[in-house]
């Protein structure tokens, strides 16, 4: 009893603050009719769907295709982004030279630049006749319209996730175990692979994530540059889109479904990470 | 730098060439993937000449996807502010059960693909929807119209403004609005004259990244707004629409108000970004 009324004094004394109610209110409620309640469309629709139903859809030679193409195509450039996203947030935190601040904020253009525009700019630069292309051209090799541009567009719509999340850490690095490292005999090279790389490694696969979640998710950087060739440089998205143009809308869900799963394991992976990384912080 | 002590010329010598090669990686990364882009659109947009450029942009159909992409980031902005600040307010001022999960599924519309954001609408608002007969008793429409497209840019755009706000209060602590209510400040009076004030750059960092991702949504939009010309074309749908159709320097020009934008978004957050650092509050 005595135990009750304590716990109910202290429950109490945490809300000091009033508006409690009208704040959870609100937000619940426009999180419900905003995200929440079409969120449970899809799961609706899809629990009418059985196991093997959905195993159909989602197995058929063209959907496995794109689901290849897609996140193959956005493990690589992720795997791009990791390599200029050390280095880009290296110069950006070590270096001091003219014009460092615009470069700085050039960084988040891709966020600032509507995918679409961004979509065709590419795919007019890296075409046959593109200024950019047309070098490549002449070496034989095509960008756009192969899956060598969606990587590109890739790489260019996930830069700024794995500079943003290597650059505070940089910031917040120490300087004295590189001098510890220097002083005892290390080569720049083992330096960086045996003391930096190791401190930004964690905040460097949080960015791989997320670059990697958003380039499977993409849509209007890397449509007009993939050229859509089923079986070759179709998208998983543009899959979906197709079939929702059909009226296929129980083959879009599931397909859609499998791109969730795979986005939210991504994301789950990384808060792992990231709460692993803290902890051995934090000790 | 203090690194100056130990290093002999040589090494010195070395430090440089690593130093100027990586400067000269990141100059050309950034000039080929980012600003080349831009250069581009510009370019092409003016390739038939100023007039033909002008044309295209006073064109009856942009400025009427101007009008509805204004219309759609506003609203988002708008509702994701509010909803930013409530949120907020929620998650860093009280305790209570379910937090985690709270933040988490605010979190949702970052995580998923802007077509299956598009798709979730059209399996609750369209045909096949559960909301389809009663919004069809009251005759609303919601897929392919105005309003889909502003449900979805609202969607894509929900956790923009939270996000950035929280933590900021996260890192202020609840004291100094725990003594007011003490001393019997209302609510509204403790958030306007305590809490304001700690969040305004975060806030409007918020706004700045919510305004640049809705007006250039185009998955999301794409999937919901039928492109009906005039009626349910956003700016960048209408892109989409000109290019297709191959006036390509049309696209182009289109495209160089959305660039247009997108440079001044840019230049906004970072003065809001050093304003905030100057005030501490990142």
């Amino acid at each position: 009893m005595e135990k009750n009324k304590i716990k109910n004094k202290k429950k109490r004394g945490k809300r000091v603050i009033p508006g409690f109610g009208i704040s959870i209110g609100t937000t619940l409620t426009l999180l419900s009719l905003i995200v929440l309640i079409p969120m449970a469309s899809i799961v609706i629709l899809s629990s009418g769907l059985s196991l093997h139903e959905f195993w159909q859809i989602v197995t058929v030679k063209e959907v496995i295709a794109a689901y290849k193409v897609s996140f193959s195509s956005a493990f690589i450039a992720a795997l791009i982004n990791c390599l200029f996203g050390i280095i880009l947030a290296w110069v950006l935190v070590r270096y001091e030279f003219p014009g460092k601040r615009i470069l700085d904020g050039l960084i988040e253009l891709p966020f600032a630049l509507p995918t679409a525009v961004a979509g065709i700019a590419l795919t007019a630069l890296y075409s046959d006749k593109g200024w950019i292309g047309s070098i490549f051209a002449k070496a034989g090799i095509k960008i756009a319209y192969t899956k060598l541009g969606i990587i590109l567009a890739m790489v260019f719509i996930g830069i700024p996730f794995v500079v943003r999340a290597i650059q505070p850490v940089l910031e917040k690095l120490d300087g004295q175990y590189e001098e510890a490292a220097a002083m005892l005999g290390a080569s720049g090279r083992r330096t960086f692979f045996k003391v930096i790389f190791p401190e930004i490694f964690p905040a460097m696969l949080t960015g791989f994530g997320l670059a990697l979640a958003r380039g499977i998710g993409e849509y209007g950087s890397v449509v007009f540059i993939a050229g859509n060739i089923p079986y070759e440089t179709q998208i998983a998205p543009l899959l979906i889109m197709t079939k929702l143009e059909q009226f296929k809308y129980t083959d879009a869900t599931a397909i859609a479904l499998v791109m969730l799963i795979a986005s939210f394991i991504i994301l789950l992976l990384i808060n792992i990470i990231q709460a692993y990384a803290n902890k051995i912080t934090s000790n | 730098m203090s690194k100056s002590d130990y290093r002999n010329g040589q090494v010195n010598k070395k430090i440089n060439t690593t130093k100027a090669i990586l400067i000269a990686v990141s100059i050309i990364f950034i000039l080929v993937m980012l600003v080349m882009p831009m250069i581009a659109v510009i370019t092409y947009a003016l390739q038939n000449g100023i007039e033909a450029y002008l044309k295209a942009v006073k064109d009856q159909y942009t400025i009427k996807a101007l009008q509805l992409t204004v219309i759609a980031t506003v609203s988002a902005v708008v509702i994701n502010t509010i909803f930013g600040l409530f949120a907020a307010w929620t998650v860093t001022k009280f305790e209570f059960r379910g937090k985690q999960l709270l933040t988490t599924l605010i979190d949702i519309p970052f995580a998923i693909s802007p077509v299956i954001a598009g798709l979730i609408f059209i399996l609750t608002f369209g045909r096949i929807g559960w909301a389809y007969d009663f919004l069809q008793a009251n005759d609303i429409k919601i897929v392919f119209a105005v309003p889909g497209i502003i449900l979805a840019t609202i969607f894509v755009t929900f956790p923009f403004v939270s996000r950035e706000i929280i933590p900021v209060l996260n890192a202020q602590g609840k004291d100094e609005e725990e003594a007011a209510a003490l001393m019997g400040a209302n609510g509204f009076k403790i958030f306007t004259k305590i809490t304001l004030p700690h969040i305004k750059w975060a806030l409007l960092y918020g706004v700045v990244l919510c305004t640049a991702r809705a007006m250039g949504e185009f998955g999301a939009v794409s999937v919901l707004s039928g492109h009906l010309r005039g009626k349910t074309n956003t700016l960048p749908l209408h892109v989409e629409i000109l290019y297709n159709e191959f006036k390509l320097t049309d696209a182009f020009a289109v495209s160089s108000i959305l660039v247009i934008l997108a440079v001044i978004i840019l230049i906004i957050r970072n003065i809001i970004e050093h304003k905030a650092k100057k005030a501490g509050e990142c």
